[in-house]
């Protein structure tokens, strides 16, 4: 599903380079959950993101469901990132414009998927989150939990090849963040592949694969 | 591309973000639209008003719809009882009145004058008229300012333009003006060598000066003063039925062939050269004023966009990180701009043409040489409208773009 070779990035601030990941190879396979951890700075969301298709890296080589992502251009990056992937950020990262059900809506709208059916389906999602109560509230009015679930649902919701989630735990309270790891199991065993970095070892195990990076290498990989 | 796919959600992002933004913001945005709007619309259209109001007074105080006037190498116009029946017979003709006009002098107090005095006396044109055919096409006794109007049974009255009148025209360098005179006051008419002494019986101010600078007298006495009993006038204006275009009847009286014994213009033809000019100039002053009023709407609005868009990079680069094509989030921009511009087009609209259009007509602005009003004409307004939808597409294109080009992680976590 996607292989990766000697990952390499370098972000430039003025004469000064810094290296975030240094030749990194990595691959998983369909219906894996890989949990990425690591100290702070050791270039885990960095590794997502470009495993994600949401940055470009310096050097290295990374295939991603039979794509080069370096022969993309960004068009086809977006158009792959709206049918393939599925997105949970540590901020939740909901349009405070739409609704909860116009959220997760959007992305399948944008599949040119009709109205009706978009809505039925983003609906269908929510339900699974458990928020079919809370469909026609803004963002604003959500909690943290229920805004990550609404997060989730619209990750989900057009039933992606990959989700990938970065740090989706960090913001939310015990609670909440147990409701969003027990959401993250039915998926995977309904056979979603899942891409998760975490810093919480509980949630890690959850995985069957951990993968350790420090200082922009991966320090070692621990199987579930 | 913006593909129908990418317009429908570019209009489903940009409903959404006007109906959830604040209403005040809304308000304010769409304030500035209608002031640019009022600024495109109504500062050229006063001007081109005030020019508007000179040919109006023309018009109806002076030429009429169509003015038939004597050859440049004539005196008077020939045959004028024939003309006058040529026009009167034709269906369009509302009213025609026929004056006779000749220069002469008016002098005012000769009769306490000392021989060393300088003699009160002004040049003018004296005009003979039928003052209820003249009433009838130029509404003159709503002129008067001072005394009353000519009656057709008024013998020896006069009545005098306000700027032969020293103490109406106080600006007299240029023209001698009577001294001392008012209604009731006698003075002496000199036509020709002719004199008559002849009672002020009104004065009247019209927005022409040149008809301000006039005096007339009941036609059948004139003709007697300047000996003329043919019934060949000097000009004949000619008021016609309302809706009927003057040109339809300049070209009637051609075929009838009055054109081989007297001059026939429709009121525009026989406009002076100054008006003209004048019209020109202030066109150009409005579409110079109109440019800048668009390029302040335009930069407006990209501020608008711009800071709008900067404020929403992260949601920006969301929406590309989650698969929004970047054309549909420009489009959203570009719906929230049409949006605004025709909200304030539809405010401004309103008050044109349900309060200033009708305000300035009720109240005209008062113009040493024209009543001032607001001239907006349906299509050039629409013109606008198109005008202030296309600059503002335009100016909250560009920002839309410069900011959705920017790469997607670096808006998403807020990075320069």
């Amino acid at each position: 599903m996607i292989e990766i070779k000697n990952l390499v990035k370098t972000f430039k601030d003025g004469e000064a380079e810094t290296k975030v990941l240094k030749g990194i190879d990595f691959k998983t396979e369909d219906g894996e959950f890989v949990a990425i951890m690591g100290r702070s700075g050791a270039g885990k969301s960095t590794f997502l993101y470009l495993m994600s298709l949401l940055d470009d890296s310096t050097g290295g080589e990374i295939i991603i469901d039979g794509n080069d992502a370096h022969k993309m251009t960004t068009e086809e990056k977006t158009l792959f990132r709206l049918e393939k992937c599925g997105y949970v950020f540590q901020d939740y990262a909901l349009l405070p414009d739409l609704t909860a059900l116009e959220n997760v809506a959007l992305p399948l709208l944008m599949q040119n998927i009709g109205r009706k059916k978009a809505y039925a389906q983003a609906k269908e999602s929510l339900i699974k989150v458990k928020l079919g109560h809370r469909l026609d509230n803004l963002p604003s009015h959500l909690s943290g939990g229920e805004q990550q679930r609404v997060s989730i649902a619209r990750a989900v919701a057009h039933k992606p090849k990959i989700l990938f989630a970065d740090e989706p735990t960090a913001n939310l309270d015990n609670e909440s963040s147990a409701a969003v790891v027990e959401i993250f199991k039915e998926l995977h065993q309904a056979g979603q592949t899942i891409i998760m970095v975490t810093h919480e070892e509980q949630y890690a195990k959850m995985a069957g694969r951990v993968i350790h990076l420090d200082d922009g290498k991966i320090v070692s990989v621990q199987k579930n | 591309m913006f593909s129908a796919l990418n317009l429908r959600i570019g209009f489903f992002l940009a409903v959404r973000q006007i109906k959830r933004a604040s209403l005040w913001t809304t308000g304010l945005i769409i304030f500035v639209m209608v002031l640019t709007f009022l600024n495109l619309v109504v500062v050229s259209g006063v001007l081109v008003g005030i020019v508007q109001g000179s040919i109006d007074s023309h018009r109806t105080q002076d030429t009429g719809d169509v003015i038939v006037s004597s050859l440049d190498d004539k005196k008077y116009i020939e045959n004028s009882p024939e003309v006058i029946g040529i026009i009167k017979s034709l269906p369009q003709v509302k009213d025609a009145s026929a004056r006779y006009r000749l220069g002469g002098t008016l002098e005012a107090n000769y009769k306490t004058r000392k021989d060393t005095d300088k003699p009160n006396i002004a040049v003018t044109q004296i005009i003979g008229i039928d003052p209820v055919a003249e009433n009838n096409v130029s509404n003159m006794s709503k002129n008067i300012i001072k005394g009353e109007y000519l009656l057709p049974d008024d013998y020896d009255q006069i009545v005098l333009g306000s700027l032969l009148l020293e103490e109406d025209f106080s600006f007299n360098a240029l023209f001698a003006t009577l001294k001392n005179v008012s209604p009731g006051v006698k003075i002496r008419v000199n036509v020709n060598g002719v004199q008559r002494e002849v009672t002020v019986k009104g004065v009247f101010e019209s927005k022409v000066q040149d008809i301000s600078r006039n005096a007339y007298m009941i036609d059948s006495q004139f003709r007697s003063i300047i000996g003329r009993n043919d019934g060949n006038v000097s000009e004949i204006a000619i008021k016609l039925n309302q809706g009927i275009d003057p040109k339809e009847v300049s070209e009637a009286l051609v075929l009838s062939g009055v054109d081989e014994v007297a001059k026939i213009k429709t009121y525009y033809e026989a406009q002076p050269q100054f008006l003209k000019d004048v019209i020109k100039t202030f066109a150009m002053l409005g579409s110079m004023l109109s440019s800048i009023g668009l390029a302040v709407a335009s930069i407006t609005i990209f501020i608008v966009i711009f800071i709008n868009a900067i404020t929403r990079r992260k949601f920006i680069g969301i929406l590309k990180g989650i698969g929004i094509n970047g054309k549909a989030i420009e489009a959203s921009y570009v719906f929230q701009s049409i949006f605004y511009a025709l909200c304030g087009s539809a405010v401004g609209l309103v008050l044109v043409y349900a309060v200033l259009v009708p305000f300035f007509i009720a109240h005209p602005i008062d113009f040493p040489f024209s009543d001032g009003i607001l001239v907006a004409p349906v299509n050039q307004t629409i013109f606008r409208v198109g005008l202030l939808v296309l600059s503002t597409v335009i100016a909250g294109y560009i920002p839309a773009r410069m900011i959705v080009r920017k790469n997607t992680l670096d808006s998403i976590l807020g990075r320069n």
